[in-house]
């Protein structure tokens, strides 16, 4: 029997869990034990309590969060992927446009939202393509290297076999390319949420589109502490739920390769 | 298709038989002004196991990817069984080229990696599998065909990459410094297989090399190259019988061979220092 500590589950798991748990319990102590006023620094039980109270409105608000964040994920993830085979198609075309891919991402999204804001009449439209601006770039980059990261040796073994254009792309090409398409998805779902908070504080609009940063802001104005911690607690558990998503379909989709290997020691 | 072809001494070639290659004065001067190789006239019969030796940077992999058609000549001309290049790849002028790496692609098992020649030719799949079957057989890893390449050994990922030369039936095999990596153990062992399906195919192979032992061991004509112009040094025949295998190995003619390669490749490498460059 292996020792239960050099188990992975146990390790990768049960590790994390425990270091949790232990400072829920150490802040928990230390707000009861200093009597601190939940409107100053909530108890974790304070933030469960109002999480359970407003359940009902941070739902909605989640929900128009994650439409936001999906919508701009799956654009980023299209529009990068052809931009990507457009600029790999050739030279010219990415000289001319990569410095523009460059600059919308160096532009800070911050400065950018008021402007599509005031641009974009439809509040989710205006929403959605903030976020979407934000996350395309690292789709772009990484399956551009990707498309270009053939292996010359297997490359010239194609060209010797009298392989056509599209043998290549499809045989070659789009496989070698999974690996960094794949980890641009995994940063790019992280920054498609990202996005969209970014963008939900810039826009301030409640209603129809009101989502988690609509309801940060006003838990904000209306000092509940312990409910901003809620929505932020949400947030930050579907930006992990995103992430584990994106490391699955890795998993699944390179079995042959060395990271995935790695990361299933 | 029926491998059991009976045996045939490989130098056995009749008199006026069609040369498979011919280089005519063919040269190779690269884009950055550096000479592959200086003109170079050769003629490969059928049956023929050729192997280049010499020291590095002395043009043995130009002077391959030449006969590959990889590479164009500058000047000269070479001919595949007296034809143009775009002959090749009919039946009977089928030509297949192993890379000093197995080359694979790491996404796909072993027989869909062997199967690759055939589905860029477009061969229906189920002649496709019958002849990746058979290959694998022939390299000994008929029971590997589900394996992906990164669970295979050195030695078993280049014969892999030889069972996907060989699917295309090939005439022509030209090999690059194939087992160069390998250690000398799977080296000895793949030599004496590839030697035993040359030879049962009826291959003609054009084979680099750095190892004296292997290109004694190999060949019928071992090719000595010079560096500074990359050139044809010597040529030394070996018209040892056929089928050759570990006795050979152990011989004394075996040993006498070597050490007459040895003194031509020195040879050719003192040649090499002293022309300035
Ligand atoms: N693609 C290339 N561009 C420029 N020079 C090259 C290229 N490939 C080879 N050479 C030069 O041609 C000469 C012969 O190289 P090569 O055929 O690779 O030698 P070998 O295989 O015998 O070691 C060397 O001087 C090398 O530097
Ligand atoms: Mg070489």
């Amino acid at each position: 029997m292996t020792p239960l500590i050099e188990r992975a589950w146990v390790r990768n798991a049960l590790a994390p869990l425990l270091v949790g748990i232990f400072v829920l319990i150490v802040w928990q102590a230390f707000c009861v034990l200093r009597h601190i006023p939940p409107f100053l620094f909530p108890a974790p039980t304070d933030i469960a309590a109002s999480l359970v109270e407003n359940l009902p409105t941070l739902l909605w608000a989640l929900l128009s969060t994650m439409k936001v964040t999906l919508l701009a994920f799956a654009l980023a993830a299209i529009i990068g992927t052809l931009t990507a085979f457009l600029f790999v198609q050739s030279r010219v075309i990415e000289v001319s446009l990569f410095p523009y891919a460059i600059m919308l991402q160096v532009t800070p999204i911050v400065a950018v939202a008021p402007l599509i804001i005031i641009l974009v009449k439809d509040t989710f439209w205006s929403l959605t393509l903030c976020a979407t601006v934000i996350a395309i770039f690292p789709i772009i980059s990484n399956t551009t290297i990707g498309l270009r990261s053939v292996d010359p040796g297997l490359l010239s073994y194609f060209k010797m076999n009298k392989a056509s254009r599209w043998q290549v792309l499809w045989r070659l090409r789009i496989p070698s390319a999974l690996p960094f398409f794949l980890a641009g998805l995994r940063i790019s779902s992280g920054l498609a949420l990202i996005g969209a908070v970014v963008a939900e504080f810039v826009a301030g609009t409640g209603g129809r589109s009101a989502g988690l940063a609509y309801e940060i802001l006003q838990s904000s104005f209306q000092l509940d502490i312990p409910r901003m911690f809620a929505a932020l607690v949400l947030i930050t558990v579907t930006g992990v739920l995103l992430s584990a998503c994106m490391a699955l379909l890795s998993n699944l989709l390179l079995g042959w390769h060395d990271s995935a290997m790695e990361d299933g020691r | 298709m029926d491998l059991r072809l009976p045996l045939a001494s490989p130098t056995a070639a009749p008199a006026g038989a069609v040369p498979v290659v011919e280089l005519l004065s063919a040269d190779k001067l690269f884009a950055d002004g550096n000479r592959g190789v200086a003109p170079i006239s050769l003629t490969i019969a059928p049956g023929e196991f050729v192997s280049l030796i010499g020291p590095s940077g002395c043009g043995k992999s130009t002077l391959l990817k030449l006969i590959a058609h990889l590479y164009e000549p500058s000047e000269g001309r070479i001919l595949w069984w007296r034809g143009a290049f775009d002959k090749v790849g009919r039946a009977g002028r089928r030509l297949a080229f192993v890379f000093q790496e197995p080359t694979l692609m790491p996404w796909a098992n072993v027989a869909t990696n062997v199967r690759l020649p055939l589905d860029l030719a477009g061969v229906p799949r189920g002649e496709a599998v019958a002849r990746v079957g058979t290959a694998l057989a022939q390299v000994e890893l008929g029971d590997r065909a589900g394996a992906m390449p990164r669970q295979l050994s050195g030695g078993m990922r280049m014969r892999v990459s030889i069972a996907r030369a060989l699917v295309t039936d090939p005439d022509l095999l030209l090999m690059d410094e194939p087992f160069g990596a390998l250690d000398e153990f799977s080296r000895n062992r793949l030599d004496e297989d590839l030697l035993a399906l040359s030879h049962e195919r009826r291959l003609t192979t054009v084979f680099v090399t750095h190892s004296v032992y292997e290109a004694v061991f190999l060949s019928t004509r071992v090719i000595v190259m010079a560096a500074q112009p990359g050139r044809i040094f010597a040529e030394y025949t070996i018209d040892e019988p056929q089928p050759r295998g570990e006795s050979f190995r152990l011989s004394d003619r075996f040993a006498v061979r070597c050490r007459e390669l040895s003194g031509l490749l020195h040879a050719a490498s003192v040649a090499s220092r002293s022309v300035p460059a």
